[in-house]
């Protein structure tokens, strides 16, 4: 009894350490800047949504959070699309090379992004790619996709072959074994994938911000805004980095089951 | 339809799985492949299946060359040893798959799947997953996922072997019946003496990637052609006792003189190797036309209802099956007898000479 009121106490410090900047910035977002510049309170005594509000009239704000979310989907869905088969054969099928390949593919995850910078832009300027959401979201294919691989080809490689070879005795083809039978079972490896892709694109910020002018600009490029001849605008930028924590917190909220038993069961 | 194996070779990584086998399986048969483990026979299922591709040689079903035919286009169903089903359909959908694939009508497919379930007495389990279902109610799904379409090739792969001893009892009669029924070439795998016997039909002896004898199981059973059949096919294994014959006296072990007489006539002089299966070892002299083998015990092991008892006679090792509890001290005194009608006799080579027949 004892004991469990002491790690009672333990955790309770450890989660109030975690969560004291996300607090400050909640705080601070629902506080005006002569507020925050002028006294430290533990509390807003006078709340305001004013710096929200803007947010979410102001269309050069809302569209940040819309471009972002839309190049996110579309780096998640390709991601997936493209590791799916990949993962498959090479948890499955034994081609000169595949090991290597493997390794390969990962390589691409081990060098810094900005080695990648200028040929993705010399090469997006010269095709018209420039400043559109799919230019952004390829170009996260390259950290993305050797991550779903991996991920996925743990968890593809812990279903029995003999699934598979049911399935062909039993009269499937390969395209409709996969969708109907070994997706559902490799749900939560899908799930625990998304989620990284989904992770990864919405938090860089170097390619989403040297690729895009304003149609596709996102909103961790649109926060520097606040940066003014005035100085920085504390308020409106907090409320905004609460609104760009939520996407996230939703996501982890859909797959937390998933993600205990990807965590276990895969090599993430 | 037939299935004929023409110099069917498989080797992988430089090991040969299967060395050179030629075997012609007839339609409408029951078919038993026994070995040891490691012996070849899911590699041999595998090739009769279409799962992998022979390294040399041709498989011929029905006159028709299908060595590199995919296993989608074949008409064969398969059990494996391990209990696979799809674990995200219920049973109900786990058995109707393979009618869904070829088209049938869904209440064909109803039907089938409710009677084939029946048979198997997984009728009242249809709308469970998989994971909510015992091992030998998952091994039932699977076998009746294998019998509910009319494949002209059904094999199993030791589908009995991960279950309990009861369950793996009641299968093993209500298969007899379902194998009975079928008009298809059922290739059953097993280690088991005793459950190849009781699926009789023909049998396939496989050791080491070759096949060493075909026949009626009953007859492979009293007529084991070399030493390394009749190990295969006796559990626990046969004992064998080096002898030489001299003038109708053959001299077994140190010092075990048997007479030369009925089935053994026939021997002439010579040197051989006397086999006797543990269970034609007695402990008492009977009808007294025994022979007397002194061994020392080396273990007893009781089994339930039977005992092995673990002897030496000399450098050689022998086990006696005996019915009921024999507790023996390990390093006592045995006298073992054997009656010698019941010696099957190999040459050097390890060739069968002379099989026991109808033993008083």
């Amino acid at each position: 009894m004892k004991k469990g009121r002491k790690k009672l106490i333990g955790l309770a410090i450890y989660f109030f350490l975690l969560l004291l900047p996300i607090y400050w910035m909640l705080n601070m977002s629902l506080r005006t800047n002569a507020d925050i510049l002028s006294v430290l309170t533990l509390y807003p005594a006078n709340p305001t949504f004013e710096n929200y509000l803007k947010i979410f009239t102001d269309s050069s704000w809302y569209s940040g959070y819309i471009n972002s979310i839309i190049y996110v989907t579309i780096n998640t869905l390709i991601s997936l699309m493209v590791a799916l088969p990949a993962a498959y054969a090479f948890s499955r099928y034994h081609f000169v090379g595949d090991k290597q390949v493997f390794f390969w593919l990962l390589t691409n995850r081990m060098a810094p992004a900005a080695v990648f910078l200028l040929p993705f832009f010399q090469l997006y300027s010269t095709i018209g790619l420039l400043d559109t959401h799919i230019a952004v979201a390829l170009a996260h294919c390259l950290f993305n996709v050797p991550l779903a691989v991996w991920i996925l080809e743990g968890f593809m490689s812990g279903i029995p072959r003999e699934i598979d070879e049911t399935a062909f005795i039993d009269g499937y083809s390969l395209p409709r074994f996969f969708i109907t039978i070994f997706i559902p079972l490799i749900r939560a490896g899908v799930g625990v994938t998304a989620f990284f892709c989904f992770m990864f694109s919405w938090v860089e910020l170097l390619f989403a911000r040297t690729l895009t002018v304003t149609n596709a600009k996102p909103i961790a490029a649109v926060m520097t805004r606040t940066i003014s001849a005035t100085g920085l605008d504390w308020g409106l930028m907090a409320a905004a980095g609460m609104l760009t924590l939520v996407p996230g917190a939703l996501v982890i909220w859909f797959v937390r089951n998933h993600l205990a038993k990807g965590f276990a069961l895969g090599r993430v | 339809m037939d299935i004929v194996l023409d110099g069917v070779s498989k080797i992988v990584n430089g090991e040969k799985h299967i060395n050179n086998i030629t075997l012609k399986i007839e339609s409408d048969t029951t078919n038993v492949v026994l070995g040891h483990t490691l012996a070849g026979k899911t590699s041999l299922l595998r090739l009769m299946a279409g799962l992998d591709r022979p390294t040399t040689g041709q498989i011929v079903m029905e006159g028709k060359d299908v060595t590199g035919l995919s296993v989608r286009k074949r008409s064969v169903a398969m059990v494996y040893q391990q209990f696979v089903n799809y674990p995200s359909m219920s049973v109900y959908n786990n058995i109707a798959s393979p009618l869904k694939m070829s088209g049938l009508s869904a209440s064909d497919i109803d039907q089938k799947v409710r009677k084939v379930a029946a048979m198997l007495h997984i009728d009242n389990l249809l709308d469970r997953l998989p994971a909510e279902l015992s091992g030998g109610q998952q091994q039932r799904t699977a076998i009746a996922r294998a019998l509910v379409k009319d494949s002209e090739l059904l094999l199993l792969d030791e589908p009995l072997v991960n279950l309990d001893y009861k369950l793996r009892e009641e299968l093993q009669v209500e298969l007899q019946d379902i194998f009975k029924e079928r008009n298809a070439i059922v290739v059953y795998t097993t280690t088991e003496p005793s459950e190849a016997l009781m699926l009789g039909g023909n049998i396939v002896v496989l050791d080491e990637g070759r096949v060493l004898q075909t026949g009626a199981t009953p007859y492979v059973y009293h007529h084991p052609a070399t030493t390394r059949v009749a190990q295969v096919f006796s559990d626990p294994p046969i004992n064998y006792l080096p002898g030489v014959v001299h003038g109708r006296v053959a001299r077994l072990g140190q010092g075990i003189d048997i007479p030369m007489e009925g089935h053994l006539e026939s021997v002439p002089d010579g040197k051989y190797i006397f086999g006797v299966r543990p269970n034609h070892l007695f402990l008492t002299n009977g009808s007294g036309n025994k022979a007397e083998i002194r061994t020392k015990v080396a273990l007893a092991e009781i089994n339930g209802s039977e005992t092995f008892i673990h002897v030496s006679h000399g450098d050689t090792h022998l086990v006696v099956q005996e019915d009921g509890i024999h507790p023996r001290h390990i390093g006592s005194d045995l006298a073992v007898y054997v009656n010698p009608c019941n010696f099957f006799v190999y040459n050097e080579t390890g060739h069968l000479l002379a099989s026991p027949f109808q033993c008083e």
